[in-house]
């Protein structure tokens, strides 16, 4: 929907932060990126992808976070700026790396985005990456509007550069994804050329700088990184994006950062306290620069901190505080410590006006509160309103093959279970997946714990494992785990329900698609193939062939002693539709054979079945399909026991 | 383009709506006009992890003087609420409404997976419209995906109600604006889309008419 390439310098787009990050790393010359998709980063990759050919840039969607990094570490000591984006958890993912990449330094700006998700609204966790960049010594930068995406983007490639080490761009998910005035600089005109010179050298043979240990030991590499670190503060100090706002001398002063300014500055304004209250906007946050924060501290005796998750910046400041000498005023802090900010979940306007107005001392009445009556029918009415749960899609293969899971388990009859794993497949543990994932984790984490269930059975373990990922989550994290369970004979049974994209983070390819991010076909590597090279024992089935299906895992989780592996290939809806724009099928429910609650079945077709294109009719008490929303998918007419679902090819 | 006084700065909409119901394409050709005008915007689409089906809100904060807005609106501050689903207007409404709000809903259900399974009802629909008459200061009920799947398919179902919106005089855009992005954005489908806006803007025009 944006068009971030055009070089025409101070004309004004709607764009996503994400997207703003991406013109900014145009706008800085970058001629490398890479990423792993996950929300809410991956309109970053997808943003850039489609014009990465036409811009000269060499644009990746990698197998996982560990290599996109360090693919895009190898531009960067190869004199080519390079971009690597994903979620938080994708940071715990290239860690190992990250922190021996800390020991060497880079070359050319190397820029690493992270978009975290306070609140976890499409996430395992609400972790905060903050402290990472803290604990491993990387400037970090938190823009607070989508300009700022695209303007702190830029100087990070510049930082880095200057530093000679990795910069860190936090974003969260209501700036990532939040659309914003952006004004667009020019882009550069420059040629690059790579090449890594500290290659071996045939006459003069040394240790590469681009090495940890050996001759230059680890603690002298620490040394050497604290150095270079030391030199970041400097730049922070006299950076723009720190500021204050406010009296000379205010009642309050907050300091804050990222989109956290942007609910303070709102609540203030909101409170009407622009003369009491004074905020300090930290863009660098890490490191802190010290001399602009502890001039500031000296404002106010009262000190208040509004961040999302981690106090990373109140507990900065609180050390700087405690550092600073004796003679300098100490003000009163608060924060998460003392309890005027909460420790979890996101922020929003809604908490920083409270937070404010409990700390100043003031109240705050919403225009909702004028009318009693008016706040007490809204608090009546929203009782009444049904929740609208997760879901698998209409038309969805997953729903397919959780049922069959489900029966295989319930006719095998020594409760078995899933091990789930992260992406869509994860509805598995809520009612559209029948509650038949048990256990969560992490990428690849469903195979890998199904690896210590299956060696339980020398302390009477008997329930059937299933481990279950998606084909995308299969290639990112679950080759290992499967290995190791060959190898050391663990008896799990591997679902790998293929639906041939990454459909959560939305229709990004990978290698079982042959496609690359820019679109060209690449290698298409064939899942089956790779897993039968393992020796395993190996099924394939089409889910929605549920009779089949549900036979086949029957067969597979009968206790041999064995990793097995079934895929269950079934192309995603979404994607089938919108390439063919037509449904496969017409659904249609025949009244006369539907016979609703006499039937016996318990409504399976809606109560446990659960597709939001199959409603009830509660006038008729007969099942009923809602042409708008079904896809035509005619996996619902196998579920009817009266066959009174009935399918008609298109 | 100067940008028109405001009766409130900042003037914040929400559009709430299922996914798939076009949320996030709604109120990316309103953001995309009202800057063309002159305004600062703030669009948030909150959608969650849901492809298909999870409720969708998208926030719009509408300012002529400050570029940053936060992307939220907090409690009972909604100036304009369009449903492109009718509970899901009222759940908005519940939460962002005020005795001065401006609503404008579509009348077609989509049912939660709560509803479908009997864990919980849809409420009664003619009720919930006249609820939202009730809470609001001036609402406007419109046939959007009805008069869509005329047009051949219930996707127009935003245009429509974006055409409604316009009409309404709820939020600072022209119609001429409109359809200059309407053109940029969606080339191929232009023709019928810029039916579909009529439609909507006429349906409002009408009522007011009457």
């Amino acid at each position: 929907m944006s068009n971030i390439e055009i070089d025409e310098p101070g004309t004004t787009q709607l764009l996503l932060g994400n997207e703003a990050i991406a013109r900014g790393a145009l706008e800085a010359g970058i001629g490398f990126a890479t990423a792993y998709p996950g929300t809410p980063s991956s309109e970053i990759m997808a943003t850039l992808a489609p014009i990465a050919k036409k811009m000269g840039i060499y644009a990746e969607w990698s197998i996982n976070e560990m290599v996109a990094f360090e693919a895009a570490s190898a531009a960067s000591l190869s004199n080519i700026r390079a971009l690597s984006s994903m979620k938080a958890n994708g940071v715990n993912v290239i860690i190992d790396f990250l922190v021996n990449l800390q020991m060497t330094g880079i070359k050319k700006g190397l820029v690493l985005v992270v978009c975290d998700d306070p609140g976890g609204m499409t996430s395992s966790n609400e972790q905060d990456t903050r402290p990472i960049a803290k604990w491993l010594n990387i400037p970090l930068l938190e823009p607070s509007t989508a300009q700022e995406c695209k303007d702190m983007t830029k100087w990070a490639f510049e930082l880095s550069e200057e530093l000679g080490m990795v910069c860190m761009v936090r974003s969260v998910t209501y700036l990532s994804h939040t659309r914003g005035n952006v004004r667009f600089e020019k882009l550069p005109d420059i040629s690059m050329e790579a090449t890594f010179a500290d290659a071996y050298e045939i006459d003069n043979p040394k240790q590469s700088r681009f090495t940890c240990g050996m001759q230059f030991h680890p603690y002298k590499q620490s040394e050497a990184l604290l150095k270079r670190f030391s030199k970041a503060q400097a730049h922070c100090e006299d950076s723009p994006f720190n500021s204050y706002n406010g009296p000379n001398t205010p009642e309050l002063i907050i300091f804050t950062s990222g989109i956290c300014w942007t609910y303070a500055t709102e609540a203030v304004k909101i409170l009407n306290l622009q003369d009491r209250v004074g905020i300090v906007k930290l863009g660098t946050t890490w490191p802190l620069p010290e001399e602009f924060v502890s001039r500031h501290l000296e404002r106010s005796n009262k000190v208040l901190f509004i961040e999302e998750i981690s106090p990373l910046v109140e507990q900065s400041v609180m050390e700087l505080a405690a550092s600073l000498p004796a003679d300098r005023p100490r003000p009163t802090f608060y924060g998460k410590r003392s309890r005027h900010v909460r420790a979890w979940g996101e922020q929003d306007l809604n908490l920083v006006i409270h937070s404010i107005a409990t700390v100043i001392g003031t109240s705050y009445r919403s225009r909702q509160s004028s009318s009693a009556e008016y706040q007490s029918t809204l608090k009546e009415v929203a009782q009444t309103l049904p929740a609208r749960p997760l879901t698998f899609c209409p038309g969805c293969p997953h729903r397919a093959s959780f049922w069959a899971i489900k029966i295989a388990l319930q006719l095998d009859g020594r409760n078995g279970f899933v091990t789930g794993d992260i992406g869509c497949t994860a509805m598995g543990m809520i009612s559209p997946g029948s509650f038949q994932v048990r256990t969560y984790y992490a990428m690849g984490g469903g195979v890998g714990i199904a690896n210590g269930f299956g060696h339980l059975g020398q302390f009477g373990f008997r329930q059937p494992v299933i481990a279950v990922c998606g084909d995308s989550t299969f290639f990112h994290a679950s080759i290992p785990g499967l290995i190791n369970g060959v190898w050391n004979k663990s008896n799990f049974t591997l679902a790998i329900l293929d639906n041939s994209t990454t459909a959560m983070t939305g229709f990004q390819p990978h290698p079982g698609t042959g496609m690359t991010a820019t679109g060209e076909p690449g290698n298409k590597v064939n899942i089956e193939a790779l897993c039968r090279s393992l020796g395993v024992h190996v099924e394939v089935c089409d889910p929605f062939d549920l009779t089949n299906t549900i036979t086949t895992l029957l067969k597979l989780i009968k206790d041999d002693g064995n990793a097995k592996v079934v895929i269950f290939q079934h192309e995603c809806e979404l994607v089938r539709a919108r390439r063919e724009r037509k449904k496969p099928y017409h659904m249609y429910v025949d009244p006369s054979r539907c016979i609703g609650e006499e039937c016996g079945c318990n409504r399976i077709c809606t109560r446990v079945f659960s597709c939001p294109g199959l409603v009830w009719d509660r006038d008729t008490g007969k099942a009923v399909i809602d042409e708008a929303v079904c896809e035509g998918c005619g996996l619902c007419a196998e579920v009817c026991p009266q066959g009174a679902i009935l399918k008609e090819a298109l | 383009m100067s940008a028109r006084e405001l009766s409130k700065d900042p003037l914040n909409v929400i559009i709430a709506g299922v996914g798939g119901q076009g949320n996030v394409l709604m109120s990316f050709l309103i953001g995309s006009a009202l800057i063309r005008s002159g305004y600062f915007v703030t669009v948030f689409d909150n959608y969650g992890a849901s492809q298909r089906l999870g409720a969708v809100a998208s926030h719009i904060k509408i300012s002529r003087e400050d570029a940053n807005t936060s992307p939220l609106l907090h409690e009972g501050d909604a100036d304009v609420i369009v449903g492109i689903e009718p509970i899901e207007l009222l759940r908005n409404l519940t939460r962002f409404g005020n005795p001065e709000v401006i609503t404008i809903v579509n009348t077609r259900p989509v049912y939660p997976v709560s509803v479908i399974s009997g864990d919980e009802e849809y409420p009664d629909l003619d009720k919930t419209i006249q609820t939202i008459r009730n809470l609001s200061a001036q609402s406007w009920i419109v046939n959007a995906t009805e008069e869509a799947m005329k047009l051949g398919n219930s996707i127009y179902t935003n245009v429509i109600l974006l055409g409604a919106l316009l009409g309404s005089n709820a939020i600072p855009l022209d119609k001429e604006t409109m359809e200059v992005v309407l053109k940029e954005e969606m080339p191929k489908a232009f023709d019928t889309n810029m039916l579909a806006l009529h439609r909507g803007l006429d349906m409002v025009r009408n009522t007011m008419n009457e």
